[in-house]
């Protein structure tokens, strides 16, 4: 389905990204490689959000680099995020995911087979007409999420994703993640659910202050991650 | 005007002079404000979405001249406007387009202070999202102000109101002259200084009554958009 | 999309046929005269008749004397019509036109309230009557604004031998406007203010005003017409412009002026024959 990537392996050598004299990401290196999702787990504040903008390309490092695949720029187009809070444009939900379909050059003649699809992928297909502001926190969500695989990227950024939804919600959209991986998409997401991280996770990176404190498989970490940090972390103390 | 009838006697009866006055106040202001979104509202967007050096004293000069003194306004271009001034050649003098360019003045830097200032609250919200979906700059400009569009209907409605309301400059560019640039107040001012005081207040009564209707139909208007597309 | 569009062709469209209109060539002609004479209702008694006669189109703009005479010089009109004799000498001598035409005249009269606070009432002496008033400190409000009614004003008080700019007091309120403005402050204010008899008939917030002094031959007021010097101002309408003036000064026109009335009464008597106007 997917033509060879071009933005894959993400590359972060000594990446750091300072501002007003705070340090938010302190000399991350790792790559972010095909297959299976990178999910980003670690307290508040660690630096979750900025990583997945540095890795989505949306803001530059202070120092050190990246780089997307071989020829190290990648392809912009074919990446896209899910923002924590996303924000929905003041027109119905099906228009926004025209919108999104528009930016990404998606041909006219082609858009509302593509709308309906995106549509009922999220399981919104009900919802076309309905003013996105008036739609609850969850089906935001999922219209963001519609809105950014519009552009049929290879890589797909998720910032907590299930956050502020009910389980029932969380386990929906799960699923549509599940669909997105089966389709060869890149997934890096970062978030707060432990379970939710066990389920998807293909690798585990650990964040805290800015650090990549460790990265295993999933299978491998959950059991015995490698630093005491990230074990307190997993059993839920407050890491200070 | 007739000299005794009072204001709403003219209206009922059809008196072609006044409704002649409210028609050309009408003209005279929606064209004021049709100048002034057109140019005011991208303006806004520029400035809001833009850095460029002094761009900060850009703003403030730009609010402060929301409130710049009708008749100083009036008087400038009446000097411009004059067969001796710059611009004498267009022979706009005393006519309903000097009215039209003089509250043009006054009413851009009130579109365009409110354009700019809702636009950059709102670009705020959108930058992260509109980028990551590449949208291009003149696109950013377009969505900002597509979904701003109710904030600036009442920038656009702030304008109106001042245009309606103005008298000072439009009487020093247009001369307030019988049947072709006396508006509705200029004849206030004009019955005012006839000493016939309840002809004043009936046509204030009638401006008034326009200029609230003219908000209903905004606001009518706004609630169908906002059942429309939220 | 496309009906945006048809809106913004159509307003577009709408706005230049707005502009274009000012542009166009028409039969008209603007005339600087004085709010005096706009407020005793002479021009919408006089130009329609004109208009029905020639098809032209004469446009007032009133503003006082001075004004009006600087709105010439500036050539913003085709014609001045206003009641100051030495102004508009002055005008023809500067060369803003070729020649002045005396019209007709009316007089001034001193109104002031009823109860007559300054005992100057029924008197027809209006130089005694302005000395009271100081002497009184009687308010006095002056229109203040180079107008013929306030250059007729501060020269009665120079025939009264007052030099009013130096030895005028706080009883003296100068106030920088027209005559129906300072018709409503004299009323609010119960103040004597000199006015032309036309607009002091057409005035319709008299409240406790009368009449306190007319008849004296010093109250005399004429008007001339000019038409602005096609020399100076290229732009000026002279053909149309001179009909103007040859109507108003032929018998046709000094009738309909004399037929001109405020309650039955004549306001201003036609004088282009005399002269000495």
């Amino acid at each position: 389905m997917h033509t060879p990537d071009s933005n894959l392996p993400i590359a972060f050598e000594q990446a750091s990204v300072i501002a007003n004299g705070v340090t938010i990401l302190d000399r991350v290196s790792l790559s972010l490689g095909h297959g299976a999702p990178t999910v980003l787990i670690g307290p508040n504040g660690s630096g979750k959000t900025t990583f997945l903008k540095l890795a989505m390309g949306l803001i530059t490092p202070s120092s050190g680099r990246i780089s997307w695949g071989t020829h190290g720029n990648g392809r912009l187009e074919q990446r896209a995020i899910v923002f924590q809070h996303p924000t929905m444009l003041r027109r119905s939900a099906a228009s926004n995911v025209r919108y999104a379909l528009n930016a990404a050059r998606i041909p006219r003649k082609q858009q509302q087979a593509r709308v309906d699809e995106l549509l009922a992928l999220v399981g919104l297909a009900a919802l076309g007409d309905r003013p996105a502001r008036r739609m609850s926190g969850g089906e935001q969500k999922r219209l963001a999420l519609a809105r950014a695989l519009a552009r049929d990227p290879t890589v797909l950024f998720l910032d907590e994703p299930t956050a502020s939804l009910d389980p029932a919600g969380a386990r929906a959209f799960e699923d549509v993640i599940r669909t997105v991986v089966s389709r060869n998409i890149k997934v890096v997401m970062a978030t707060h659910d432990l379970g939710e991280a066990k389920r998807l996770a293909g690798e585990i990176v650990v964040l805290h202050r800015g650090r990549v404190l460790e990265t295993s498989p999933a299978a491998v970490f959950f059991d015995s991650p490698k630093t005491s940090e990230a074990k307190r972390f997993i059993s839920g103390e407050l890491l200070a | 005007m007739p000299d005794h009838a009072s204001a709403f006697d003219l209206l009922l009866s059809g008196d072609p002079a006044l409704f002649a006055i409210v028609a050309l106040s009408l003209a005279v202001s929606l064209s004021a404000v049709f100048v002034g979104t057109i140019i005011g509202i991208p303006l806004g967007a520029l400035i809001a979405l833009t850095r460029f050096p002094g761009r900060e004293a850009v703003i403030v000069v730009l609010n402060a001249m929301m409130g710049l003194p009708p008749v100083l306004v009036g008087l400038a271009i009446f000097l411009a406007l004059s067969h001796s001034g710059p611009l004498g050649f267009l022979g706009l003098l005393f006519t309903p387009q000097a009215m039209v360019v003089a509250q043009g003045v006054l009413v851009l830097p009130i579109i365009a202070a409110i354009a700019r200032q809702t636009i950059e609250d709102l670009w705020g919200e959108y930058r992260d999202e509109l980028t990551a979906m590449r949208v291009g700059a003149l696109g950013c400009v377009w969505t900002l102000i597509w979904d701003a569009r109710f904030s600036l209907v009442t920038a656009v409605l702030a304008g109106f109101g001042r245009a309606a309301a103005e008298v000072g400059a439009i009487i020093i560019v247009g001369g307030n002259i019988q049947g072709f640039t006396r508006t509705m107040t200029t004849s206030i001012a004009l019955e005012t200084s006839k000493g016939d005081l309840s002809l004043a207040i009936g046509l204030g009564i009638v401006l008034v009554a326009i200029i609230v209707s003219i908000n209903a139909l905004a606001w009518l208007a706004r609630r169908a958009g906002e059942r429309l597309a939220g | 999309m496309s009906s945006r569009r048809c809106f913004f062709s159509i307003a577009f469209a709408l706005m230049i046929a707005f502009v274009s209109s000012a542009l166009a060539e028409d039969r008209s002609i603007v005339v600087a005269s004085t709010t005096s004479t706009q407020d005793s209702g002479l021009f919408g008694y006089l130009l329609p008749i004109f208009k029905a006669k020639t098809g032209i189109d004469v446009k007032v703009v009133a503003q006082g004397t001075g004004q009006a005479l600087d709105t010439g010089r500036r050539g913003d009109a085709d014609v001045v019509f206003v009641h100051a004799r030495s102004e508009e000498e002055k005008f023809l001598a500067e060369g803003f036109s070729l020649k002045r035409y005396p019209v007709m005249y009316n007089d001034f009269v001193l109104i002031g309230p009823k109860d007559d606070p300054a005992g100057v009432s029924g008197g027809n002496d209006i130089v005694a009557a302005l000395r009271t008033i100081k002497a009184k400190h009687a308010t006095f409000i002056s229109r203040g604004d180079r107008s013929g009614t306030n250059i007729a004003e501060l020269k009665l008080w120079k025939l009264a031998g007052i030099d009013i700019a130096d030895e005028k007091g706080t009883w003296y309120l100068s106030i920088g406007q027209g005559m129906g403005a300072a018709l409503n402050m004299a009323s609010a204010s119960n103040a004597y203010v000199l006015s032309d008899r036309g607009t002091w008939l057409a005035f319709r917030n008299s409240g406790d005003l009368a009449i306190a002094v007319q008849g004296d031959q010093r109250l005399f007021n004429q008007y001339g017409v000019m038409l602005v010097n096609p020399l100076k101002h290229p732009t000026v309408k002279k053909e149309l412009g001179q009909q103007f003036i040859d109507w108003l000064i032929s018998p046709d026109g000094q009738n309909v002026i004399a037929r001109y009335r405020i309650n039955g009464q004549q306001l201003f008597f036609p004088d282009a024959k005399d002269p000495n106007a």
